[in-house]
């Protein structure tokens, strides 16, 4: 252990300059490299923020600011960005179709897909290694080759009679299907894989005292998968929040577009309209709850988003 | 689960129903569809759907436009990678294993955790809010280009230019854009994997005076191998797609002369601009039997290197 190491030489090993020998990468060049490693880290560090940053700053302009000084700081906050982002540039009808649809398609998404890997993941039945992979296939397609026929499948259950009305193209139920659809393969692969780890003993002593299949579902099995729950639900928020081309195919009405969707329009039009600080103002609008969540649970965020790669 | 055999069947069917079949409906159906359309004449908007067998095929074959984005796919699916996993390994070795102290072999970079939650945030922001962002980095001065303004500013204004006008550049300013939004992901996977190299080989290294370098191409590297090698194939996936990037930064048509073109925007124009559904299935399908190559193509290598390895 490092113990070995410390003994060996003199305690006073907190003043590098002292030692005789020297370790290579601890004097005067390992110092250099350590600050040119600093150097680097900081540079990229940079990189990733800077471009946000000047973003943020951009919405606190006025646009005449904005033209004259495009890289400079802003000399007050200009408020009226984010009114005319929210009202004119219809950001705020925008952000709020985003809500309905994220909330009805993660609510979905979690259920559905947790019933099903449940399921497959504890249930012995002809055909489940069959279902299993078909739901797991699904993570190697592309989506753009469904683009096509989905448009028309879409368009084709709005003719349905009773619930025609409700789905059909620009409906948020509509897309909101779509997005547990596209989402169902990975999150049956990660959520089977988890409740295989869930202990026997406990579903067991459930049954013992009664439970049905339902009640042991939802009153035991699924509280007790809550961390991959949640680090999943983390993971589908942030896919369907961010989404691009799936609305831009569904919603092609200008009132029902999603967030990510109709600031691709209005960066679009901005050239036109010269309204360049209502764009940064709407950015900035779309950016903060992705910002809030990421902050909140940025170590499920990170732990989530990777084991989708490992695993 | 034995005392349980009652209404298990029951229960089994109405939990998979609703997944499966909204799956099936809108995910497996689509996919299923997709192969006849592309052997159709179909503007989607009138009834009338001519089978003319593999016409579109032989239509995409004398396609510049398509060649062309499928020019850019390939340089994506090589460049980004490459690019992504270098910066991933370089920033991930600086950050778990770049500090040294006396006394202790390898030490992370102080801050290392601060610096994670920063290079980590591009993967999480919506891929138009990057797209829109890096619209205006690489804009002309005039319309707000932070590049072009940071070159006059440190006296390299000759260096500027109008990036987006110019086609040569437009594969390139898309690459650029994607790595920026995947490096930071790639360095939190391998700072993962390289927190579980135990300490002591480290030390070893130091007591045999291997410099950095070598212990990051003896040591570091070798037992992070595993991880980049799986980094790589999901990398090679998502550089297929760069849609949103495309579409929010160059437009519709790929650009000036559509030289930034990709696959997936081309289908999306060829079907939504153009209302040629057949062809925007005949390319959906080209980019199906891409990505198919390009997996079995990885898994066959990544095996083969495990059984070396072993």
């Amino acid at each position: 252990m490092t113990t070995t190491q410390a003994e060996t030489r003199e305690p006073s090993s907190e003043a590098p300059r002292n030692h005789r020998v020297r370790e290579p990468g601890v004097g005067i060049g390992g110092k250099a490299i350590g600050l040119l490693n600093g150097g680097f880290l900081l540079f990229w560090a940079l990189i990733t923020t800077l471009p946000l940053l000047w973003a943020i700053l951009s919405s606190f302009k006025t646009n005449g600011e904005f033209r004259t000084n495009p890289t400079g700081l802003p000399s007050g906050i200009e408020w009226t960005n984010f009114a005319r982002a929210w009202n004119a540039a219809n950001i705020g009808q925008y952000f709020i179709n985003s809500v309905i649809v994220v909330s009805m398609s993660l609510t979905l998404t979690m259920l559905f897909g947790a019933m099903g890997a449940y399921v497959l993941a504890r249930y012995d039945f002809p055909g489940n290694r069959l279902v299993y992979f078909i739901f797991v296939g699904g993570l190697m397609l592309p989506v753009f080759l469904a683009l096509v026929p989905m448009f028309f499948v879409v368009r084709n259950t709005g003719n349905i009679p009773l619930i025609g009305g409700l789905l059909g193209l620009n409906s948020y139920l509509s897309l909101a299907l779509v997005y547990v659809a596209f989402s169902m393969p990975f999150t049956v692969f990660f959520l089977t894989a988890f409740f295989r780890t869930l202990p026997n003993s406990v579903a067991e002593a459930g049954i013992m005292d009664g439970c049905s299949h339902f009640s042991l579902f939802f009153r035991i099995m699924l509280p007790m998968a809550k961390p991959g729950i949640i680090s999943l639900a983390l993971f589908n928020f942030l896919g369907h929040w961010n989404q691009y081309v799936l609305p831009l195919v569904i919603m092609q009405d200008g009132d029902k577009r999603v967030l990510a969707q109709g600031l691709g329009t209005l960066a679009a039009n901005t050239g036109f309209r010269a309204d360049y600080t209502a764009l940064f103002a709407g950015l900035v609008i779309a950016l903060l709850p992705v910002l809030i969540v990421y902050l909140l649970f940025q170590r499920q965020v990170q732990a989530g988003l990777t084991a989708g790669v490992l695993k | 689960m034995t005392a349980l055999r009652h209404g298990k069947y029951p229960f089994i069917l109405a939990f998979l129903l609703p997944p499966v079949g909204i799956y099936a409906l809108y995910m497996l159906s689509p996919y299923v569809q997709a192969i006849y359309i592309s052997l159709t004449r179909w503007s989607g908007l009138s009834a009338t759907q001519t089978f003319i067998g593999f016409d579109n095929y032989v239509e995409m074959w004398n396609d510049d436009q398509l060649r062309t984005a499928l020019r850019n796919n390939l340089i994506l699916l090589v460049v980004v990678p490459v690019l992504t996993l270098f910066l991933g390994l370089f920033f991930a070795s600086m950050l778990n294993v770049g500090g040294r102290r006396s006394g202790q072999a390898v030490t992370g970079v102080r801050g290392s955790s601060v610096y994670k939650v920063v290079y980590f945030f591009p993967q999480v922001l919506p891929h138009a809010i990057t797209a829109i962002v890096f619209a205006y980095v690489f804009a002309p001065s005039n319309a707000g280009g932070i590049l072009n303004n940071l070159l006059e500013a440190v006296g390299l204004g000759r260096l500027t230019q109008l990036w987006i006008g110019e086609p040569k550049y437009l594969v390139w300013i898309i690459v650029v854009v994607m790595t920026w939004g995947f490096v930071g992901f790639y360095v939190v996977l391998f700072s993962a994997a390289m927190q579980s190299i135990p300490r002591d080989i480290y030390e070893a290294a130091l007591l045999d005076g291997s410099s950095r370098i070598t212990t990051f191409r003896k040591v570091t590297l070798p037992l992070v191998w595993d991880t980049v090698q799986v980094g790589w194939v999901y990398m090679a996936i998502q550089a297929m797609d760069g849609f949103a990037f495309v579409h929010i930064m160059l437009g519709v048509n790929g650009g000036v002369q559509g030289a930034g073109d990709v696959l997936g925007v081309a289908i999306y124009r060829a079907a939504f601009a153009e209302y040629d559904f057949g062809y925007a299935a005949a390319i959906g399908v080209l980019l199906l039997l891409l990505t198919m190559t390009i997996v079995v193509l990885f898994m066959r290598v990544l095996r083969r290197e495990r059984v070396e390895l072993a």
